[in-house]
């Protein structure tokens, strides 16, 4: 059985990387007694398939693994969804389980954006409009990265779908709503808000980083991956 | 106490590796501070990935918050960068579970497995806030607390702790957290200090430095005595009686991050009488305690489902000599343990044998990591000078049965610097490695054996404790006839430890209480996490033993006479001295020592001192377990003694060992 499943990593948690995110996983898996399917080989590993790494340090109220559980395995999609919870480490919440649609591609390739909400330190909602509007009046946005000991330089204007300054319940922060696409190498929160605010040090002005949605292209219609269906431990979010 | 997570949060965004520093582990208590608990802070001086697997600090973590009056929270130290931050914006050390300060608790209670973390204690106790030399401390600080195997020489550290536990916590720390409670209960008055440690030194088992007068005759250590008369004049270890009776840790900690050793770790005994003479954790950990199998069984299953581990470990000093190991590895992929055969087992610490490779073939599944065995020692001779009995013989039935069933890569663990090691020894080495690589030949093209080369450190408690540990120059030239040599040889790699952290260890290992400036020097000259290569320099060490005017060759490359009084003479692992030096005499003139598990009782003082004994599930020596014991066991073999047994199984160990 291929299932798909949606959650949240909101929290101290956040502090894990991607890769542990995936042992969790493994781990939770392993705990409540769900078997899994395994790959075959040397060293057989459990089947699983994570999305779109999230940064470490970055939160995410919609993060999505594919999974395959060993044949003739019945199961209550509810039930799982409950039973993967009651695994998983503190500050992880599962959204949904769903079966996987038969030859929808991986998460990978299917992820056309995500939604982002950052909450800034350090400029006011004034300071932080005037660099949402430079940024967007600009045909090109040019951003020197280092990778592997190579420096380049790209633009990535192009991945900038949507931005705009919002505010949030109880934060006095103003907050970033970002849509980025994931053409290419794509855009890093940090590297954006280092493009937006490039005299300050995006490490002190990236008070909080929370993906809010991914999203998939179905005949022309943009849409969440799955939505969430258990509502996730509230979190207030200013986009959308 | 508040939680300093707030100003915690803004520094992690800028150090490597966060998930070190925010606790949430499956296995995390939620702690429950109040008044009227104690409350301790159990910290390793190393990385969270090297700290949290340790076993010790699991257990007092979960014994400490299952009592009414404590609270137990964990620490580790930070790595550079944090400490750097932490240092800059003022957040003091920290607890990982609730991120309190470090200051704030009743106790700070190190857990110390190695010499060159010393240097660390010093630092998270200064960044706790709290002064580093226990004279300095009032009332309101913690009071620091050494446990751990390097507690048996705490000299080095004595100025900077208040206490020192000897031997296993699982009683002892219910006992200090009574006296503690008292004092709280007192309002911790000026000048209660002093009143509170005197207390504690009269727990059987800890060991206030403070409460003892030392005294020098030039270079010479002339006597350690106690300054009050209800202060015990020699502090002897604790030792659990039953490991039956403490099936901990219940709840493992399953770590968020990677950590060195990310699998269940269940002990399955404690203690080791094989006898090794340069072994301190065989020689402080004595008598030989078994875990009833069942128990064993049923601590696997309750972890895996707990922590979702796929990996277990079954720890010990050595695992193949366990009554119970093929009991339990036959019930770890049943249905018993829910895991259906999805399980893998590592088997650390085993002994050089062919049985043994045979419980590794059955544990490992379809892989074949590598297979690692420690002979310690490259001739015969030099074995027999160290008690480590394995006949070529052993090791190769063990290499061929390894190489046959399938491994290509074996590593050799070996020591250098012994007491009485010639250059023939050393060269042994590769001789051993090179035979070992000629059988796995026959097997397969890519057998190779890797020898890992360390310098000998002679330890306290052992019967080594007397020998001069070689200079850095001489473990450097034999360290290069091993490279060498096995240079000339196909198929055989050398790795080696420096031997210049060799030497540090040594003038930490062997101090007395004039080390104790040269620790501080080291640590205020930026000396922390000596043990990792990058942050390690001796210069620092030699200078700061040079601008105290102690010398180097005194503290570690003297040989010590009987009537030497060792910094350590007043703490007692149980282990006679005259034991200790007629067992040091055996050794200079090759004889070995037969495993007393098996064999009568040589009075090395350990049980008979305690009124304790083995606890052995089986008066049959393992198959194939023949080392040490001097005898024929190829088929189980003859017990002439007896043992205090458990009777919890009709038939006795011993299965027929099949090459």
């Amino acid at each position: 059985m291929k299932l798909r499943v949606r959650y949240s990593k909101l929290g101290k948690i956040r502090f894990t990387s991607h890769g542990d995110t995936a042992r969790h996983w493994e781990r939770a898996v392993r705990k409540v007694g769900v078997s899994m399917a395994y790959s075959a080989g040397f060293t057989p590993r459990p089947k699983m398939s994570f999305g779109l790494g999230l940064p470490t340090g970055g939160e995410s109220l919609a993060e999505y693994l594919d999974m395959e559980l060993a044949e003739a395995q019945h199961a209550d999609l509810d039930e799982l969804c409950t039973r993967f919870a009651s695994g998983m480490p503190a500050g992880y919440e599962v959204t949904n389980v769903v079966l996987r649609e038969p030859g929808c591609p991986s998460l990978q390739e299917d992820v056309v954006a995500c939604s982002w909400d950052f909450a800034l330190v350090g400029p006011d909602r004034d300071e932080a409009a005037a660099a949402v509007a430079s940024v967007l009046s600009q045909s090109s946005l040019l951003v020197e990265r280092e990778r592997k000991g190579q420096r380049s330089v790209d633009d990535v204007r192009a991945a900038i779908e949507a931005l705009s300054v919002t505010s949030v319940a109880d934060d006095p922060r103003p907050h970033l709503c970002a849509v980025l696409a994931m053409n290419g190498r794509g855009l890093r929160p940090t590297e954006l808000v280092g493009a937006l605010f490039p005299a300050l040090d995006p490490i002190d002005v990236t008070g909080r980083v929370l993906r809010t949605h991914q999203w998939i292209e179905r005949d022309a219609v943009r849409r969440e991956i799955i939505p969430a269906r258990a509502v996730a431990t509230r979190t207030p979010v200013g986009c959308a | 106490m508040t939680s300093l997570w707030a100003r915690i949060e803004p520094l992690l965004a800028r150090v490597q590796k966060p998930a070190r520093y925010i606790g949430c582990e499956d296995g995390a208590v939620t702690p429950r501070h109040a008044p009227d608990r104690v409350s301790w802070l159990l910290a390793y001086p190393d990385t969270y990935e090297i700290g949290l697997p340790n076993q010790g600090l699991q257990i007092l973590y979960e014994i400490l918050n299952e009592r009414d009056d404590a609270v137990a929270e964990r620490t580790y130290a930070p790595w550079h960068d944090l400490e750097a931050l932490m240092r800059r914006h003022g957040v003091p050390l920290f607890s990982v579970d609730t991120h309190l300060a470090a200051g704030d608790f009743d106790l700070l209670a190190f857990n110390l497995s190695a010499e060159l973390v010393y240097t660390n204690v010093l630092n998270m106790v200064d960044l706790a806030g709290v002064p580093v030399r226990s004279a300095h401390r009032e009332p309101h600080h913690p009071l620091v607390v050494l446990g751990g195997h390097c507690a048996f020489n705490p000299e080095p550290l004595a100025d900077f702790v208040d206490l020192v536990v000897l031997g296993e916590g699982e009683e002892v720390i219910g006992e200090i957290t009574e006296v503690v409670r008292d004092w709280k209960a007192s309002g911790r008055t000026p000048g209660s200090r002093e009143g509170v440690l005197r207390e504690l030194s009269k727990v059987p088992g800890v060991y206030v430095p403070a409460m003892y007068e030392v005294e020098y005759d030039g270079p010479q250590l002339r006597a350690v005595t106690p300054r009050y008369s209800d202060v015990p004049a020699t502090v002897h270890k604790r030792t659990v009686a039953d490991l039956a009776d403490w099936p901990y840790p219940k709840h493992p900690l399953a770590p968020l991050t990677e950590v060195v050793h990310d699998r269940l770790a269940v002990e399955v005994f404690r203690g080791c009488t094989r006898g090794c003479r340069f072994c301190q954790a065989g020689m402080i950990t004595r008598p030989v305690r078994e875990r009833p199998a069942e128990q064993v069984r049923t601590m696997i299953a309750n972890g895996l489902r707990s922590t979702g581990q796929s990996e277990v470990s079954l720890t010990s000093l050595s695992t193949a000599d366990y009554s119970g190991i093929e009991q339990v590895l036959q019930s770890v992929n049943s249905a018993e343990c829910g895991t259906n055969g999805a399980v893998s087992v590592s088997l650390p610490s085993l002994r050089v044998d062919a049985f043994t490779v045979g419980l590794a073939s059955q544990v490992s599944g379809g892989r074949r990591s590598g297979l690692t065995f420690a002979p310690e020692a490259g001739s015969w001779r030099l074995r027999s000078v160290i008690n480590k009995l394995i006949t070529e013989d052993d090791l190769y039935s063990a290499v061929e049965s390894g190489f046959s069933q399938g491994w290509n890569r074996m590593k050799l663990y070996f020591l250098t610097g012994l007491p009485t090691e010639q250059d023939a020894d050393t060269y042994g080495i590769v001789d051993l490695a090179r035979n070992c690589v000629q059988i796995g030949r026959r097997h397969t093209n890519r057998a190779s054996v890797t020898v890992s080369l360390g310098g000998f450190v002679p330890k306290p408690h052992t019967p080594f404790q007397w020998f001069g540990q070689n200079t850095t120059d001489e473990l450097r030239r034999k360290v290069q006839l091993v490279r060498d040599a096995a240079e000339r040889t196909r198929g055989v790699k050398v790795k080696w430890h420096d031997p210049k952290a060799t030497a540090a260890e040594g003038i930490a290992a062997r101090g007395d209480r004039r080390i104790g400036n040269v620790m501080e020097r080291v640590w205020r000259d930026g000396g922390v996490f000596q043990e990792w290569s990058e942050f390690f320099r001796l210069s620092r060490w030699e200078e700061a033993m040079a601008a105290e005017g102690l010398s180097i060759e005194w503290y570690v490359n003297r040989h010590r006479d009987e009537d030497e009084v060792l910094p350590w003479d007043h703490l007692s692992a149980g282990l006679h001295k005259d034991f200790l030096w007629l067992d040091w005499q055996a050794a200079l003139a090759e004889h070995g020592l037969e495993d007393c598990r098996w064999t009568p009782c040589y009075d090395c003082g350990v049980c008979t001192g305690y009124g304790i004994e083995h606890v052995v599930a089986s008066p049959v020596p393992p198959a194939g377990g023949s080392q040490g014991t001097g005898q024929d066991l190829a088929r189980g073999g003859e017990v002439p003694v007896q043992l205090l047994t458990r009777p919890r199984r009709d038939e006795p160990v011993g299965a027929e060992v099949s090459v």
